[in-house]
């Protein structure tokens, strides 16, 4: 990869081709865009490239690059070019806030694009909040956060797990469900706002099971959902990472098939069902945003722009959309704003942003997520989407869960200063 | 309840074959060699790389020769890790024998390399390993047939390491330069990559009840009984067998008697190696397959072999069998029927009953059971203090 | 740089205590330095976030050392020295999250809906229970293990991969149980307040800073004092040859346990000062990895030298942060190779090399001939030398 790697900074960098490719790839992109520091606005990437999260999180790390690209053909911000610092989590959360105060505060960066796990996340909120700056986070995730120095461009859980659990419910009416998750803060949360819906809509949970993340063994847990559901029922799954691979494989081998068992996922998008194997995974349900499938010219330009970038044989996919619209949402606050600097105008500027993303038109809401559509996808023969189901339009955001007691009642703006982060509605 | 019973059991004996046949390689290796690879999980990790090549070679021929391919991965996995293997041994491993703990350290900075080398190598980085390798070692070749060689080694190499790396560097830049995406995209990239069993490998035979027994799992266990008797045979019957059981119990006797110890080890490191490249494929076809693939097996090998006992075939068995086995029960939660008369027991299991605290132990099982058996189940017996 | 030899007992008394001064002395000017005169020098070059590096490496510098008491002088190879670590980081931390209005509980609770405070958390709300803890739980652990493991003689690498196992165990436990410790997220301790101060302000910041170095120098003492006199002979001895010393009488299976303690609680302060520093401790740090890391800082130091621990965590930790800020996809090249470099060709580490080629090169280099090396350096062996004088008269 350390070659791939610096043929991309090159590209994006557009920089004449000198010294030799391996020096290139050690150089990350401060060094190599070739134009004086004085007219570029440095922005931070922060992601896992090393270790177990590497595998999502480099994809996102190309889609940021590509709209960094972009913007910086068609002229950039402000007449600035955008110049990328990139920094290794090494899926480490706590490397995650050493380098996030490193990004503050020797690269100086204007904002920071970055973290995919919630506990990354949570790992550099204080970070952030504690030095008053700003971070894009491009991931759906479980809500129940509000930060003032965080934008969350993935669904918030009233735009992914919530519509989808209510299709379920009309989809296979009276199935008991199974939830398999792994086991950190995203899933759990997940499931108990899953339990709360179902208690709240007539649904029956029957089991719920967590696996560390990374591992393999599956074999007790399948042996579990076969116990809990003789007859079948609905999978609920929103593990993470290697063990669906060995989840999906071993449920088939088991005869758990998606016609008995359907099972809805909330982790997998188009870069999982490529390395899981479709086979496994055809005619199995998952909930997002967007799929490279979504027919509009917006996604066709994205991901034929992508492809162009990095390879035909790559795929796009949620989170990668999510990052590569957060760019341009930031792109247009700080022009907005009319500086990249003060992070108090950026911010201010940035809610009530709107933007033609590939899944649809989006909007910053006042409490710093966006609306975004939600759609239901089954899995097809080529490892891409069939869309079965999607809102008809954008829906809004919501912060704190409803259906959870402890945050039932309250909500979050941003754009009134009397409001803020949790207040009671 | 029987049948609920017989079937956990046989999950767990399936769950304990996986970890058999990863521990296979190893066992040949630190059990008989004395050497701790650390180094193991990733040779696995590449028997399924190389089984996920294999695989996308077989792709474009269609059925019924796809579904193949698992064969020819099996012979291949094999040979290319006990040939990495064998350069393993003889690049760094000789020159540690007898020093347990530095192997240790070393094979774990292998593993690191091996780790990041899946997720880096393209055709560029490939070229310039290849332009390096054969400049440096080719120059060295030559300069050792040169009488002062030992007065000008170290010379040579200070000369050469640079130039060498140099050339191979200035190589394959022109290279990635002139045909840019075409040759720097890695092969694999860090991402997880898909091998999917062959057709007749899915799905599997109703056993009792509603309880499926899947082709995969039947398929590895078969798989391990022909290792097991395969080593077995060799161990015993074949003159090499011989010789690496006579070295394993007194190295400078048998060397004394005229058995080429070198050899001797070289041969058994590629074999264990080659063991740890079938494990990987198979464990290929049940989970993902990833850098990071490797790094799962690790330690519940080298437990497998401790538990077991240093050297024996048998103990292996044994200990797989038991902790696979134990690993499943506690894990889905198959006794707290049984105990259900006594409630604190039964929520002491239930307390533990998910694979991170069946883990937890299952581990702390171990610890214990090797405080009354240190030597673990089948020790070797011997009249050294060291016992 | 610290004299190991055992033999400093057999110096003359006078010499000795001058020696003992002028490294006292050095040590203090030395930790004076990182106190007053480093972090402004960090500063007038722009690199202010390192400060908050250096003493998060010196931390590691702390579990350095006690890896080289255990390893460099009596020979055992822990691998399981994260949980140690982990438990002295956690401990502190579960103070600190305690500090809150009555009452209330710390915030990740609510997440998974647990209203009562697991029992183990009450004593944490007191500041003398926690720093006993963080030291004292480590090293009643370690006892624990060391004895179970010592008393069965076990031994070399057998050892090394029970400690191993032992940290799966822990790793797992901290890993899955979301409702007592907030399992994979770890507890974060920035925005705890500590004597009525965030422990992530500067301020405190600064604090934990100066404990730091107090904590390595004190440690640095510790091991010096351990090492030195007839404990350190002892423990040598035991790495060379232990059937050996058990023959001439002696139990070795106490001093084992012993210093497996002591490095234990060793880690366990520098988990809490590690804690603090970075912010956050998650179950990361019982990684299989980070585990054999702290072992590869003492290996490219130099065992058997607690200098060479020391530098050897800044150096290694340092070169990991630079490196991996400037190649993030090729840092894990560059440490296997470390891994492979420092085991192949320098055995004795820095230091080591610094003793026997490093000298020679540095005389070459100043135009002094070589010294003539005979095996097994008679000469040089102040033994030998004492043996020769006595002999004489």
């Amino acid at each position: 990869m350390a070659r791939g790697f610096g043929r991309r900074e090159f590209l994006i960098m557009g920089s004449v081709a000198s010294g030799s490719v391996l020096l290139k790839a050690c150089t990350p992109g401060s060094q190599d865009s070739g134009s004086p520091s004085g007219d570029t606005i440095k922005v931070g990437i922060l992601h896992s490239l090393s270790g177990t999260m590497a595998i999502s999180e480099k994809s996102v790390v190309d889609a940021e690059k590509l709209a960094i690209k972009e913007i910086n053909e068609s002229g950039g911000v402000l007449g600035k070019q955008i110049e990328a610092v990139v920094e290794d989590g090494q899926s480490d959360w706590d490397k995650f806030s050493e380098k996030a105060k490193k990004l503050i505060d020797q690269d100086k960066v204007v904002t920071v694009f970055g973290c995919w796990t919630s506990a990354s996340r949570k790992a550099v909120k204080p970070v952030f909040e504690s030095k008053d700056h700003m971070l894009w986070y491009p991931v759906q995730y479980e809500g129940q956060e509000c930060s003032k120095n965080i934008f969350y461009t993935g669904a918030a859980p009233n735009q992914q797990i919530e519509p989808s659990v209510d299709w379920l419910l009309e989809e296979y009416k009276g199935k008991p469900f199974f939830l398999v998750g792994s086991d950190y803060v995203f899933p759990r949360t997940a499931n108990t706002i899953i339990k709360a819906q179902l208690e709240a809509k007539g649904g029956k949970v029957v089991g719920e099971e967590y696996i560390q993340l990374g591992s393999t063994d599956v074999t007790p847990v399948i042996s579990k959902i076969q116990a809990a559901l003789p007859e079948g029922g609905v999978i609920y799954n929103s593990l993470n990472g290697d063990t669906n691979v060995a989840f999906f494989k071993q449920l088939q081998g088991k005869g758990l098939g998606p016609d008995k068992y359907p099972s809805m996922s909330v982790s997998i998008a188009e870069e999982e069902v490529k390395a899981i194997g479709v086979e496994y995974l055809k005619d199995h349900y998952a909930a997002w945003n967007y799929f490279q499938t979504v027919d509009s010219p917006e996604s066709t330009k994205f991901v034929e722009a992508f492809k162009k970038e990095y390879g035909d044989d790559r795929v796009v996919n949620d989170p990668m959309e999510a990052a590569y619209i957060m760019v341009y949402l930031w792109k247009q606050a700080v022009e907005q704003a009319g500086t990249a600097d003060d992070l108090e105008k950026v911010r201010a500027a940035a809610i009530g942003q709107e933007f033609a993303a590939p899944n649809g038109p989006v909007k910053v809401a006042g409490n710093h997520h966006i609306s975004k559509t939600v759609r239901i996808g089954k899995i097809r023969e080529d490892g891409l989407f069939e869309i079965v189901n999607s809102t008809d339009g954008p829906v809004e955001p919501i912060a704190w869960n409803q259906f959870v007691k402890e945050t039932k009642g309250y909500a979050c703006d941003w754009s009134d200063p009397g409001k803020g982060e949790k207040y009671k509605k | 309840m029987l049948t609920s019973l017989f079937n956990s059991f046989f999950d767990g004996i399936s769950i304990g074959s996986v970890l058999l046949l990863s521990a296979l390689g190893l066992a040949v290796v630190f059990g008989l060699m004395g050497v701790i690879n650390m180094a193991h999980g990733e040779l696995m990790m590449l028997g399924a790389y190389t089984t996920f090549v294999v695989q996308n070679a077989f792709k474009p021929l269609g059925q019924p020769w796809f579904g193949a391919y698992i064969f020819v991965a099996l012979i291949a996995a094999f040979l290319v890790t006990a040939l990495l293997g064998l350069v393993l041994e003889k690049g760094v491993i000789r020159h540690l024998y007898g020093r347990p703990l530095e192997t240790l350290l070393a094979t774990w900075g292998v593993s690191l390399i091996l780790q990041q080398f899946v997720r880096s190598v393209s055709w560029v980085m490939m070229l310039g390993l290849v332009v390096f390798c054969g400049f440096f070692f080719g120059a060295m070749t030559l300069l050792s047939r040169r009488s002062h060689f030992q007065r000008i080694r170290g010379w040579a190499i200070t000369m050469l390491l640079p130039l060498s790396a140099g050339i191979a560097w200035a190589a394959s830049s022109t290279l990635g330069q002139k045909y840019q995406l075409a040759v720097t995209k890695p092969w694999f990239g860090a991402q997880n990559v898909d091998v999917t069993a062959p057709g007749w490998l899915r799905g599997g035979i109703r056993l009792l009840g509603a309880y499926q027994m899947p082709y995969v799992r039947l398929f590895i266990l078969s798989l391990t009984i022909i290792c097991i008797l395969g080593m077995y045979v060799f161990l015993q019957r074949s003159v090499w067998g011989l010789r690496i059981r006579a070295v394993t119990q007194n190295r400078s006797m048998s060397a004394c008697l005229g058995i080429p110890t070198q050899r001797v080890d070289a041969l058994t490191f590629a074999l264990g190696s080659g063991l740890a490249g079938i494990a990987g494929c198979a464990v290929s076809l049940l989970g993902s397959v990833g850098p990071n693939t490797g790094q799962n097996y690790i330690v519940d090998t080298f437990m497998v072999v401790v538990v077991g006992g240093v050297g024996k075939l048998v103990g292996s068995i044994a200990a797989a069998m038991a902790i696979g086995i134990a690993n499943y029960l506690i894990g889905a939660n198959a006794l707290s029927p049984l105990v259900a008369w006594f409630p604190p027991l039964a929520n002491l299991l239930e307390f533990f009953a998910n694979s991170s605290m069946a883990k937890v132990l299952v581990f702390a099982l171990i610890v214990t059971f090797l405080q009354f058996r240190p030597a673990g189940m089948f020790p070797q017996k011997g009249r050294t203090v060291d016992a | 740089m610290a004299d190991t030899s055992p033999l400093n007992a057999q110096r003359p008394r006078r010499l000795r205590q001058t020696s003992l001064m002028m490294e006292v002395g050095i040590v203090i000017v030395i930790a004076l330095l990182i106190l007053f005169v480093v972090p402004l020098l960090l500063t007038a070059f722009g690199q202010e976030f390192r400060i908050n590096m250096l003493g998060r490496f010196m931390a590691l510098a702390i579990v350095a050392l006690g890896i080289d008491l255990i390893w460099g002088y009596t020979g055992m190879l822990s691998l399981g020295h994260g949980v140690f670590f982990s438990l002295g980081g956690y401990a502190f931390a579960m103070f600190l999250q305690l500090q809150l209005p009555e009452g209330e509980l710390p915030e990740f609770f609510t997440l998974y809906g647990v209203t009562e405070l697991p029992f183990f958390w009450q004593p944490f709300h007191s500041l003398p229970f926690a720093l006993a803890a963080l030291i004292l739980i480590p090293a009643l652990v370690a006892a624990l293990l060391g004895y179970l493991v010592f008393r069965n003689r076990i031994r070399g690498v057998y050892f090394s991969i029970l400690t191993q196992a032992s940290l799966i165990v822990f790793f797992h436990f901290f890993n899955s149980q979301q409702e007592l410790i907030n399992g994979t997220n770890g507890l974060k301790t920035d925005t705890a307040k500590i004597f009525d101060v965030y422990a992530g302000s500067d301020q405190a910041q600064s604090v934990f800073y100066t404990l730091t170095v107090v904590g390595l120098v004190l440690a640095y003492g510790l091991c010096r004092w351990l090492t030195s006199g007839r404990l350190g002979k002892l423990l040598i001895a035991i790495r060379d040859d232990e059937s050996r010393v058990r023959f001439s009488g002696y139990n070795p299976t106490g001093y084992k346990v012993l210093v497996f303690a002591v490095s234990a609680g060793l880690a366990g302060i520098a988990g809490a000062l590690y804690t603090v520093q970075s912010g956050i401790i998650s179950p990361k740090t019982m990684d299989i990895a980070f585990s054999i890391e702290m072992v590869i800082w003492v290996a490219v130091g130099g065992r058997a030298s607690l200098v060479g621990a020391v530098l050897g965590a800044l150096t290694v930790n340092f070169a990991k942060s630079i490196l991996s800020e400037q190649f993030p996809e090729i840092w894990l090249f560059f440490q296997g190779a470390l891994f492979l470099i420092v085991v192949t060709v320098l055995p004795g580490g820095f230091v080591g090399w610094l003793r026997t080629q490093g000298q020679d090169l540095f005389r070459s280099l100043i135009g002094r001939r070589r010294r003539l090396m005979t095996y097994p350096r008679l000469a040089e062996d102040p033994e030998v030398e004492y043996e020769r004088q006595n002999l004489r008269n």
